[in-house]
């Protein structure tokens, strides 16, 4: 499911997902946190990492500071 | 002037214990990558076309037994030669009439290039639909099975629990299964490779028709 539409806006899924996102969090983690699978959250990663929302490092990932703001924006 | 045919091309299929084929595509559930799946088991089919009615049969049956599989740690991802919309639209419309959502992506492959990988599309049964085909592939992207049905024919669902519970009872048991095997059933053993060795498997208090053939419970 597109966890970032074309304007930047996120989905629901996007948003849940972003927000689970703590530092150092590893894909294993945000599915455990959020319940959706892993292959999503893999998928879902991978988007919000090249819409800048995140950034990764050995398989661990935390917000930007976009992202940061995006979570306290709603999205 | 002559008229000079192509050679017709054919893909390659893949084989069994070589990795499955990489892919990107695009699906009812974003975009996503053979590698997404990995450390989970995976059954990928393919169906030969969306609003068929063979096909309908067949997705609601595989959203049936996708608790069953999720409970082996294995996800269903589905594919035809058919557009995201078409996808879309045809799930919905399962959800709405029969009442069963369907809780797996479905690749959208109108390039055919996951189907071509993976020698989906037999041009003796159809030039422009995938055949009723099973991947089965495990949580090192290894190709496990594979399983080819005609456009006819609906898959049984049965069987496909039953492969996993299989090829997990093998891998973590070393172990072969018999026919018809269901868990619980007796296993066969390895078969002894030295004339000395088939000699000491009489003597290993084993359920054997001869030294070739012994079966144990678990």
């Amino acid at each position: 499911m597109p966890c970032v539409w074309p304007d930047g806006s996120l989905s629901t899924s996007g948003r849940l997902l972003l927000a689970s996102v703590h530092p150092d969090s590893t894909a294993d983690d945000v599915s455990a946190i959020t319940g959706i699978p892993l292959y999503r959250v893999r998928s879902s990663l991978r988007q919000l990492l090249e819409a800048g929302f995140i950034s990764e490092a050995g398989g661990r990932y935390r917000q930007t500071e976009e992202g940061v703001t995006k979570v306290k924006l709603g999205g | 002037m002559t008229m000079i045919e192509e050679p017709e091309v054919r893909a390659a299929l893949p084989r069994l214990n070589e990795p499955a084929p990489t892919f990107e595509a695009v699906t009812t559930h974003g975009k996503l990558r053979l590698a997404d799946f990995e450390g989970s088991w995976l059954i990928l089919f393919s169906h030969p076309a969306d609003f068929t009615p063979v096909c309908t049969t067949e997705f609601i049956a595989f959203a049936e037994i996708y608790p069953e599989l999720q409970k082996r740690g294995c996800e269903l991802l589905g594919l035809s030669i058919d557009s995201l919309y078409s996808h879309i639209a045809w799930v919905r419309n399962i959800e709405e009439k029969a009442g069963v959502k369907i809780p797996f992506p479905v690749i959208a492959d109108l390039d055919r290039k996951v189907a071509t990988a993976y020698g989906m599309v037999m041009p003796g049964e159809s030039k422009t639909e995938a055949s009723r085909c099973v991947f089965v592939i495990d949580p090192k992207g290894i190709l496990r099975a594979m399983i080819y049905y005609p456009l006819s024919v609906g898959r049984n669902m049965d069987e496909f629990v039953r492969l996993i519970d299989a090829l997990q009872t093998g891998d973590e048991h070393h172990v072969a299964t018999p026919a018809n095997w269901r868990p619980g059933d007796k296993v066969v053993m390895p078969a002894p490779n030295t004339t000395e060795l088939a000699e000491e498997r009489a003597g290993e208090g084993l359920e054997c028709i001869d030294w070739y053939l012994c079966k144990k419970s678990l």
